[in-house]
C-alpha cells in the first residue's frame, strides 16, 4: 500500500478547487497579505479523497474488531448516540444564546448531571471538564480550595498508591500539591499500615482507583474512608474503572467525597483520537458550592444558567463537550436502570472468563476473582516478551491489550473485554492467546520480529523516543 | 541475572554510589536499566542543586515507563553528565560507567546506611 505523506504525492501546479476571479472583491489590504507561499501539497481532490480514505483504512477502531485495552473501556458506541448528536436543533445551538430559547439542551445538561449523580452517589455533579485529567484536576482544586477556606492551608499533600493511573500524581502536581507515594499490597490494593504511616494533618486527600488498576476492588475501602475522616482528609475517586461497579455499589457510599467520570469509558461516548471527551466531577453537599461555573439549575419551572461567586472559577469555555454529554445522556436512557446494573456484572463476568481461559498459557498477576479487567504477568512459559505477544496479536487483526502497566507488575498484560463483547469474540480471542503462547514456545524469533502482516512493521520506538522526527520539514532535512 | 558491581553503595531505589573521597558519583543499576528497557530522557535537575538522602533529583524515562530519580546521599551536585543526559542509550550499554550526577556529600556517615554489593545482590533475590 502507498504510505507517502500527501507531501511527497504534491504535482506543481495541481489543485483540487478554484474559484472565478472576481473584480468587485473588497480588495485586501496589501499588509495583511502574506507574502511566502502557503507550503501547502499540490493535489486534486481525488488525490485527497484516496490519501484520507486510504489511510483511515489503516485505523484500527471498536466499530472494526476486538479492543481490549485494559483501564480504557473501550466498548461500542452505539449508533443512535451519534443520531441524537447529530440533530441540527442540537448541532446549531450557540452557548451564548438565551436560556429561554435553549431550554431542551439545558435540561439534557441538568439531566445528565442528575442521573451520574444518582449512578455515583454524589450530590451535585458539573459536566463543565473536557475530559478524564481535566476532571481530576478540577476534583483536585476542589478538594484544595475546600481546605483554602476552612484556613486549613497546611493540608498540601495528596496520598496516591503506586498502582496509581499516571495521570493522579501529574494531577496533583498541576494542581499545585504534593504527592505522597504508598507503596500497595501485591494485589494493587492499599496497605493500611504504610497508609497510617504517611497520614498527618498535612494531607489533603487521599486518590483512589476502585477497583484498582490490578482490577482488584479495594475491599478494605470502608476502612480507608474512617482513616481519611480521622485525618481530615478527603477522598478522591478515580472513575477510570467504573464500569466494574456500574449498578453494583456506587463510591458516594464507599464514602467518596469526590468523584471523576470519563463519559468516554463507561458511557459509551468515543474514545481514543484525541477526543473529544469528557470527564464530569461529582460531589458531596458539603463541596458542592465550589463546583466550577457555569451551573444549570432548574428554578421557577425552567431552565437556567448560573454563576455563583462560590465557585472553584470557571474551567472551561461554556458547558464543556456538550454534545458528548448527549450521548451518554442516550446511553444512560437506552439502557435504563434496569439494564445498566447489568454493564458491571457482565464485564466482570466477561474478564473472569478470559481470566480463567488463558491462566494456564499466561502468568495472572493475582489469584482469585478479577473485576472488569484481568492482569497478567507476561507468558508462563517466558519464552519472548509481553512486548512480543502485542506485536503479534495485530499480525491477528486485534488490537493489544494494555502493556507494561501497572507498573508493578512485572511485564503485565492487561486485557479488559468491556460487556458489548459477546462470548464468540472472546473465544475467538482467547484461541488467539493460546496460539500465540504456543508459536512462543515453537517459533520465538516469530514472535520477536511480529507484526508481518501489518502496513509496516515493528518500529524502532527507542530511536522514535530518542530522536524524534516531528514535522515533514525534518524528514526533507534529513 | 543482574550485574552488581563489587565496590559500590546501593540504594533499596536502585541506584549506585562511587565514593570518591567526600564526592558521591550516582547512577542506576543494571537491574533498573533491564527493568527499564530502552532508556530515552534523562533528567537530573540542575548543577548547584542541594539534594537530601531518599528525595528526588531527576527523572529517567524509558519507552514503558517514567521514574524519578532518588539521591541515595545528601549534598550539592557539582557536576551532570552531559554525555548521557544528549545520549540516554548509554544507561543500557552501561550503568555503572555512565554516572548520572556527582554529588559533593555533606554528611558522610549516610553512606552507612546503603547497601554493599553482596547485601544488594540478597535484596534483588
Amino acid at each position: 500500500m502507498d504510505s507517502r505523506l500527501i507531501f511527497e504525492k504534491s504535482h506543481k501546479g495541481r489543485f483540487a478547487y478554484s474559484l472565478p476571479k472576481q473584480d468587485n472583491y473588497l480588495e485586501i489590504p496589501t499588509k495583511f497579505k502574506r507574502t511566502s507561499s502557503l507550503n501547502m501539497p499540490e493535489v486534486s481532490e481525488l488525490d485527497v479523497v484516496r490519501h484520507y480514505t486510504n489511510l483511515s483504512r489503516k485505523n484500527y477502531g471498536v466499530d472494526q474488531g476486538f479492543y481490549p485495552l485494559g483501564s480504557c473501556t473501550m466498548k461500542y458506541n452505539p449508533k443512535i448516540n451519534d443520531f441524537v448528536a447529530s440533530n441540527p436543533s442540537f448541532t446549531n445551538l450557540h452557548p451564548l444564546q438565551p436560556a429561554e430559547s435553549m431550554q431542551g439542551a439545558l435540561e439534557v445538561y441538568y439531566k445528565t448531571a442528575k442521573y451520574l449523580a444518582e449512578i455515583t452517589g454524589m450530590d451535585e455533579v458539573t459536566l463543565n471538564p473536557y475530559a478524564g485529567a481535566h476532571g481530576e484536576l478540577v476534583g483536585l482544586m476542589i478538594m484544595k480550595e475546600y481546605h483554602y477556606r476552612r484556613g486549613d492551608y497546611k493540608r498540601t499533600k495528596v496520598i496516591i498508591p503506586d498502582s496509581a493511573h499516571g495521570t493522579n500524581p501529574a494531577s496533583v502536581n498541576v494542581a499545585g500539591m504534593e504527592v505522597l507515594e504508598v507503596a500497595s499490597n501485591p494485589d494493587g490494593t492499599v496497605n493500611i499500615e504504610d497508609l497510617k504511616a504517611v497520614l498527618s494533618d498535612e494531607v489533603a486527600g487521599i486518590m483512589l482507583t476502585n477497583p484498582n488498576t490490578l482490577g482488584i476492588f479495594e475491599k478494605d475501602i470502608l476502612a480507608i474512608k474512617e482513616l481519611a475522616r480521622q485525618y481530615g482528609a478527603l477522598l478522591y475517586y478515580d472513575g477510570a474503572n467504573l464500569n466494574a461497579l456500574l449498578g453494583i455499589t456506587r463510591p458516594g457510599d464507599m464514602g467518596f467525597d469526590i468523584v471523576h467520570l470519563n463519559l468516554h469509558k463507561t458511557f459509551s461516548t468515543p474514545h481514543g483520537g484525541g477526543g473529544p471527551g469528557s470527564g464530569p466531577v461529582g460531589v458531596k453537599k458539603e463541596l458542592a458550592e465550589l463546583l466550577p461555573n457555569p451551573r444549570v439549575v432548574y428554578e421557577d419551572g425552567k431552565y437556567q444558567i448560573k454563576y455563583l461567586p462560590t465557585a472553584i472559577g470557571q474551567i472551561s469555555n461554556f458547558f464543556g463537550n456538550f454534545l458528548v454529554v448527549l450521548r451518554a445522556y442516550t446511553y444512560i436512557l437506552t439502557l435504563g436502570k434496569e439494564n445498566l446494573k447489568y454493564v458491571g456484572k457482565l464485564a466482570v463476568l466477561n474478564a473472569n472468563y478470559i481470566k480463567e481461559s488463558l491462566k494456564d498459557y499466561y502468568q495472572v498477576a493475582v489469584p482469585g476473582l478479577c473485576k472488569h479487567e484481568v492482569v497478567f504477568s507476561g507468558l508462563k512459559s517466558k519464552a519472548v516478551s509481553t512486548l512480543d505477544v502485542a506485536k503479534r496479536l495485530l499480525d491477528y487483526g486485534y488490537h493489544p491489550p494494555t502493556i507494561y502497566f501497572p507498573l508493578i507488575v512485572h511485564e503485565a498484560l492487561m486485557v479488559e473485554p468491556p460487556e458489548t463483547e459477546s462470548k464468540e469474540i472472546l473465544d475467538g480471542f482467547i484461541e488467539t492467546m493460546k496460539t500465540i503462547a504456543k508459536e512462543a514456545i515453537e517459533n520465538p524469533e516469530l514472535l520477536k520480529t511480529a507484526p508481518h502482516n501489518t502496513v509496516v512493521r515493528r518500529l524502532d520506538e527507542a530511536t522514535a523516543a530518542r530522536k524524534p522526527i516531528l514535522k515533514y520539514q525534518d524528514i526533507i532535512n534529513n | 541475572m543482574s550485574k552488581v558491581m563489587e565496590g559500590l553503595k546501593y540504594t533499596h531505589s536502585h541506584e549506585w554510589v562511587k565514593v570518591e573521597n567526600d564526592i558521591a558519583l550516582i547512577g542506576i543499576t543494571d537491574y533498573a536499566q533491564d527493568s527499564l528497557g530502552d532508556v530515552v530522557y534523562v533528567d537530573a535537575g540542575e548543577v548547584g542543586m542541594i539534594v537530601e538522602k531518599d528525595e528526588m533529583f531527576g527523572s529517567i524515562e524509558s519507552v514503558k515507563a517514567a521514574s524519578d530519580l532518588f539521591s541515595p546521599v545528601s549534598g550539592e551536585i557539582i557536576e551532570i553528565n552531559q554525555e548521557v543526559i544528549d545520549n540516554p542509550e548509554l544507561i543500557n550499554e552501561d550503568c555503572y560507567a555512565n554516572w548520572i550526577i556527582k554529588v559533593r556529600m555533606s554528611n558522610q556517615e549516610e553512606l552507612n546506611e546503603l547497601m554493599d554489593a553482596s547485601e544488594y545482590q540478597e535484596h534483588l533475590e
